[in-house]
């Protein structure tokens, strides 16, 4: 399997991507976000960070860089497009993705870890998580509010693309479990094809028992497996 | 041109500035929404064109019509 991780000015989780990647045998390239073109990859990761220093909206700047005209082509080809916090902010400006994230509801920069309800296992990210109830991943950002209007979300819950919602470690998802205010506690989403996974959450900072935990593993494993 | 959040959008930041006005005792404050303000300088004479020009940008870059409303002054 080939990947690409995109590297924009201010990104900063691209080099943990890369080695969770490389842990799983996935052959990764970076690519600077002023190349003309991408490589052929099965994967495309828009990484965490901050991107253009979050100049204007999180994620606007970024997403009418160069590279993104063949990024949008790849995923629309029904290529693999990941992407995590900043890079789940560049997918909805994009438009790959509805809605937005806005600031957090109680306006601060939240780092730490949550646990997660996957909602959605039929697809290429998630199939590994099925043996799991809830699974524990640290969230680092301050937009991370996810918006959309009523017909969006009901379109979300209707075609099955909500992909995993704040809760607690039993999978209670209420108000008391959602972090940032995100609508109907959503921390990501996928497409209608499910080929486009966005998420505020980071799988690639838990991928060995030295960082305190696998549960970013069992996506990787599932993307090489599929 | 001024982005503001829509009416729907909750603006955390427009609260805690109305909630810190009455705290200062402006007690007749009832709503505060926080926006952004925009100068563009055009090269174009012709008032419509330029109208246009700045409309395209609006919706294209400068909000994001998911969650914000825009109004343009032509001066």
């Amino acid at each position: 399997m080939k990947s690409s991780v995109i590297v924009f000015p201010g990104s900063n989780c691209d080099r943990d991507i890369a080695v969770a990647l490389e842990k799983f045998q996935i052959k990764n390239q970076m690519i600077w976000h002023n190349d003309a073109s991408l490589p052929k990859s099965d994967l495309v990761v828009l990484p965490g960070g901050f991107s253009y220093g979050d100049y204007l909206r999180t994620g606007c700047i970024a997403s009418k860089s160069k590279i993104l005209d063949d990024v949008i082509k790849h995923a629309k080809n029904g290529g693999l497009l990941l992407g995590i916090c900043n890079g789940f902010q560049i997918l909805t400006e994009t438009g790959l993705l509805p809605g937005v994230l806005l600031r957090n509801k109680k306006l601060r920069f939240l780092s730490k870890n949550v646990f997660l309800k996957v909602i959605n296992f039929n697809n290429r990210f998630c199939h590994n998580y099925k043996k799991k109830d809830t699974i524990e991943l640290p969230i680092a950002h301050n937009e991370g509010n996810y918006f959309a209007n009523e017909k969006e979300i009901k379109k979300l819950e209707d075609n099955d693309l909500i992909a995993f919602k704040y809760s607690d470690k039993e999978g209670n998802i209420n108000e008391n479990t959602n972090p940032n205010g995100s609508s109907q506690n959503i921390a990501g989403i996928l497409n209608n094809k499910k080929n486009i996974l966005g998420m505020m959450p980071h799988p690639e900072r838990l991928i060995d028992p030295l960082l305190s935990g696998e549960d970013g593993s069992l996506m990787f494993e599932s993307l090489i497996k599929s | 041109m001024i982005v503001t959040l829509k009416k729907e959008v909750l603006d955390p930041q427009g609260k805690v500035v109305s909630q810190t006005l009455k705290n200062m005792g402006y007690d007749n404050i009832t709503n505060v929404r926080q926006g952004k303000h925009f100068d563009i300088e055009l090269n174009e004479t012709d008032k419509e064109k330029a109208k246009k020009a700045v409309e395209e940008i609006c919706k294209k870059l400068l909000s994001n019509v998911v969650i914000e409303d825009y109004t343009i002054n032509l001066k």
